[in-house]
């Protein structure tokens, strides 16, 4: 058995598999390196998770083989794969809210809870990765938790480290003192696989990168040899497109959204309150909310497009286009002109097992679509064919089923739609999530064309890069509360990071280790 | 050899029109085992199910005569179930309707008005949709679950039928039998043939049925129902409200419901007594899901469930079977329908164990 410096620890070769709709990894090779951080890029639904998922034994290959150590295997379950040494941390976490830290990770260790939380304590120290492992996991903040799944792939024998989009919950400070541990980790004899579609982090970070579009490799480079753009034209494929149009700024008078101090209780245990919220959106410009998910964007947009409603607010507490609305249903603040995109469009913003046309019904059908409560059949069709036109929704027409579309097409549908009700307000939670680069760009275009057309536009987002790009002001959420307007020329993402963080907390989790 | 279940991408049209076949073939596999095993006839016992109905005309007119309140019931429960709200108090319902409607003719006994018909059908829809209505009220004020509401309901409108059978309502010439007086002839459906109890209240279910389907199918009513059962975020990022999905589900059923026992105490029966819904309450959920909760297909399953009953009363003499093997049947047919339902959405994958890989040397 030769175990030299030279052979991969991880090999994948010819690994396929197919999905009944799509060749999610079409003869994939992979070589990981010992002690090397590996950036596995690609846009989202290019095969990324699915190639991580084949090397965690979540699911099987069709085709295809795995060499660990140069040694043929088959990782069948991810008992396997953590027998192998290979760890993984999934972007949702998976972890028991209710258990503290120690708790959860006794769950998967044997020894003592003294012994573990030691360990924990050792190897906080050790990486910088502190954490009490008395504390409850439902008090800590999404960082926090990262590190308690990082330090638990650690307590075990840990040679390869899976990492999916690890940043993408993470405000910017806490990025760094990431990337800290990871070489930490790379120096020790870890390999660290990690899925990225952020291209900076991976030139700052990786030491070679694989990229992926449509299942197929299409490149292993070394990240800091290229420039974001080259690694972005690997990418996606061609060069990348890019949004224009930032006019002298004009906005209404009057704000089209207002919100007055607007404080709403938590529905469920673990969701955030909204506490003395005041933001408003004038015509013709776009702002943007950031912030760390899980700080009470849930909850705030669904307070503003009537999917939740407080008893407790007066009517002018949410004021939208002139009218008071806080008493108001989705469906009559609809009516004053505002449009909504959810976050979620299976399930929210479009009903899966229904066809484009019918969908087209849940929020349009006051565009002559109804006579006397009965379905107009053409009007309905003409709709959602002109949508599908003019927003260039990939689809087999107006019949598809919303589940049978893509991420980013379903999201330009619903955008579509949305638009095509001429909104005087309109409201896009996550805009381009899950979304690939074309439409992400198609999708800001048409946000900025509107705020040129005069409309007020408001977008929660948890890509920073895109609030830059497109928005005039911004707020930061955090806690269920909302930082002052913050004017987004005058900004550094690193001044978001302290609003999204609070001074306080960012002491509390750091240690004092990391410096702002 | 392992098996496993894949999620389909689209669900299957195919086997939509198959899971009910398929259902049916089944609970005849084990009603045959059943069979062979309690020593009675087979074949006849199948005869007697599912020819024998067909024999004569009048078995015939029966078969109509239980077709209509199924009919009635299992499409406006279909309605409540595609919108998931799970109302299993129709038979609570249709004894409330009936007991409305009786109350007509047990108090103007010798009235010969010809309104005394019209106002029983109102009366009957109104107690149903009153008995109803108690669910939808506790379902959308307190999130009372309305499985359990409905079905003891049922329970307390059986107790009311036999308080008021043993006591205020009974026929003082009725020899103590726990009924009320007969109707009179104003106060019944007219028949519709001569020598067989089938009458014009069957053009109720039928018409229902259409309304049902345009209600469904082309109005904005159900589309919205719809949505609030296939995706509930949808509906209320749609602004469709979720109680009034509850309280129109509920209605509709309590109306269906309602009529159905007012037309067996107007028609068939010709009286109120304990045996009033004949279980159609409950059998109309299994016709429900056997129509796939679909308005056309709700015919074809209630149809079929009607000839099953007849033949079962045919069964129940000819192959000497006990009373309890119609429900038995009937029960099969549920769990078959709702176990082959899985494949509409899921494939079936024959999984064979691949060789454990053995380790080999690589240069």
């Amino acid at each position: 058995m030769s175990n030299t410096p030279t052979t991969p620890l991880l090999s994948l070769r010819n690994i396929t598999k197919q999905y009944p709709t799509v060749i999610a990894n079409d003869q994939i090779n992979l070589d990981v390196m010992p002690s090397s951080i590996h950036a596995i890029l690609g846009e989202n639904g290019a095969g990324k998770s699915t190639l991580m998922k084949l090397a965690y034994g979540l699911i099987e290959a069709d085709a295809g083989e795995i060499y660990w150590q140069g040694n043929s295997v088959s990782i069948r379950n991810t008992a396997a794969a953590r027998k192998l040494g290979i760890g993984m941390v999934f972007q949702h976490f998976s972890l028991f809210e209710t258990l503290s830290v120690v708790e959860n990770i006794s769950l998967t260790m044997p020894g003592s809870r003294e012994q573990l939380s030691k360990q924990i304590i050792e190897l906080g120290d050790h990486y910088q990765l502190n954490v009490n492992p008395a504390a409850s996991v439902h008090s800590l903040s999404v960082g926090e938790r990262q590190r308690v799944e990082i330090i638990r792939c650690l307590m075990q024998d840990l040679k390869l480290l899976i990492l999916d989009e690890p940043t993408s919950v993470l405000p910017p400070q806490h990025i760094l003192s990431l990337f800290d541990a990871l070489r930490k980790l790379r120096d020790n004899g870890v390999a660290i696989l990690y899925i990225s579609h952020k291209l900076e982090e991976i030139r700052e970070l990786c030491d070679t990168a694989t990229v992926l579009r449509a299942g197929k490799v299409t490149g292993s480079v070394n990240p800091n040899e290229k420039t974001a753009k080259e690694l972005a034209t690997l990418m996606i494929g061609h060069d990348v497109p890019s949004v224009t149009g930032r006019d002298q700024q004009r906005t209404s008078e009057k704000p089209l959204l207002k919100l007055s101090s607007v404080s709403v209780e938590a529905q469920d245990p673990f969701g955030t309150s909204l506490s003395d919220i005041n933001l408003d959106v004038h015509g013709g410009e776009i702002v943007g909310i950031a912030g760390v998910s899980g700080n009470g964007q849930q909850e705030l947009s669904k307070v503003i497009s009537g999917e939740l409603l407080s008893k407790l607010l007066a009517p002018n507490a949410i004021n939208m286009i002139n009218q008071p609305a806080a008493h108001l249903g989705a469906a009559d603040r609809r009516r004053l002109g505002f449009s909504f995109v959810p976050e979620e469009r299976l399930g929210r913003g479009a009903v899966p097992p229904m066809p484009l046309s019918k969908n087209a019904l849940l929020t349009a059908f006051e565009k002559g679509m109804l006579k006397k409560g009965f379905l107009k059949k053409k009007a309905i069709a003409s709709y959602t064919q002109k949508c599908i036109n003019d927003f260039d929704v990939r689809c087999g027409g107006p019949d598809s089923t919303a589940s049978s579309l893509s991420g980013g097409n379903l999201q330009k549908y619903i955008v579509g739609r949305e638009l095509m009700l001429t909104p005087k307000l309109l409201f896009v939670a996550q805009p381009t999530w899950g979304v690939d680069i074309g439409a992400a760009t198609a999708i800001r275009q048409r946000l900025l064309d509107l705020r040129e057309a005069g409309v007020a536009v408001l977008i929660i987002s948890e890509e920073l890069e895109e609030l830059f790009e497109i928005t005039d002001r911004m707020y930061v959420i955090n806690g269920g509360a909302l930082s002052p307007s913050l004017t987004t020329s005058a900004l550094t993402p690193n001044d978001i990071g302290e609003y999204m963080i609070g001074n306080q907390q960012e002491l509390r989790e750091t240690g004092g280790n990391h410096a702002v | 050899m392992q098996f496993k279940l894949d999620r389909r991408v689209h669900y299957s049209k195919a086997m939509l029109i198959a899971t009910p076949i398929m259902a049916v073939g089944l609970s005849m596999l084990v009603c045959t085992l059943l069979l062979l095993v309690l020593n009675k006839p087979v074949l006849l016992t199948f005869h007697s199910f599912f020819i024998a109905p067909f024999e004569n005309f009048y078995s015939i007119t029966e078969i109509f005569l239980k077709f209509g309140p199924l009919l009635l019931i299992a499409q406006a429960l279909a309605v409540g179930f595609r919108a998931k709200v799970w109302n299993i108090g129709a038979e609570g319902q249709m004894i409330i309707g009936a007991i409305a409607a009786s109350s007509v003719p047990v108090y103007f006994v010798d009235s010969t008005s010809a309104w005394l018909l019209p106002a029983m059908i109102v009366l009957g829809a109104l107690g149903g949709m009153a008995w109803a209505a108690i669910a939808a009220f506790l379902k959308t004020q307190f999130n009372a679950n309305e499985i359990l509401v409905t079905l003891m309901l049922s329970s307390i409108a059986l107790q009311i039928l036999y308080y008021l059978l043993l006591g205020p309502w009974k026929d003082p010439m009725g020899f103590n039998f726990p009924q009320t007086v007969m109707f009179q002839d104003e106060a019944l459906f007219p028949y519709l043939f001569d020598g067989a109890r089938i009458n014009t209240s069957i053009a109720i279910p039928i018409i229902f049925t259409i309304g049902i389907w345009l209600f469904m199918e082309k109005h904005f009513g159900g589309f919205r129902l719809i949505v609030g059962g296939l995706a509930p975020s949808a509906a209320t990022y749609a602004g469709f409200s979720s109680k009034k999905a509850v309280w129109s589900s509920l209605l509709l059923a309590g109306f269906a419901a309602g009529i159905a026992g007012m037309s067996e105490i107007a028609g068939p029966i010709g009286q109120l007594q304990r045996s009033v819904t004949s279980g159609y309450g409950y059998s109309a959920i299994i016709v429900a899901y056997l129509g796939a909760l679909n308005p056309i297909g709700i015919i074809f399953a209630a149809f079929f469930l009607a000839v099953l009953q007849i033949g079962g009363d045919v069964a129940l003499v000819s192959a000497d079977l006990p009373i309890s093997a119609v429900h038995v049947f009937q029960g099969l047919l549920l769990i078959f329908y709702l176990a082959t339902y899985t494949f509409v959405n899921y494939r079936l994958r024959v999984v064979r164990p691949i060789t454990q890989a053995t380790p080999k040397l690589t240069s």
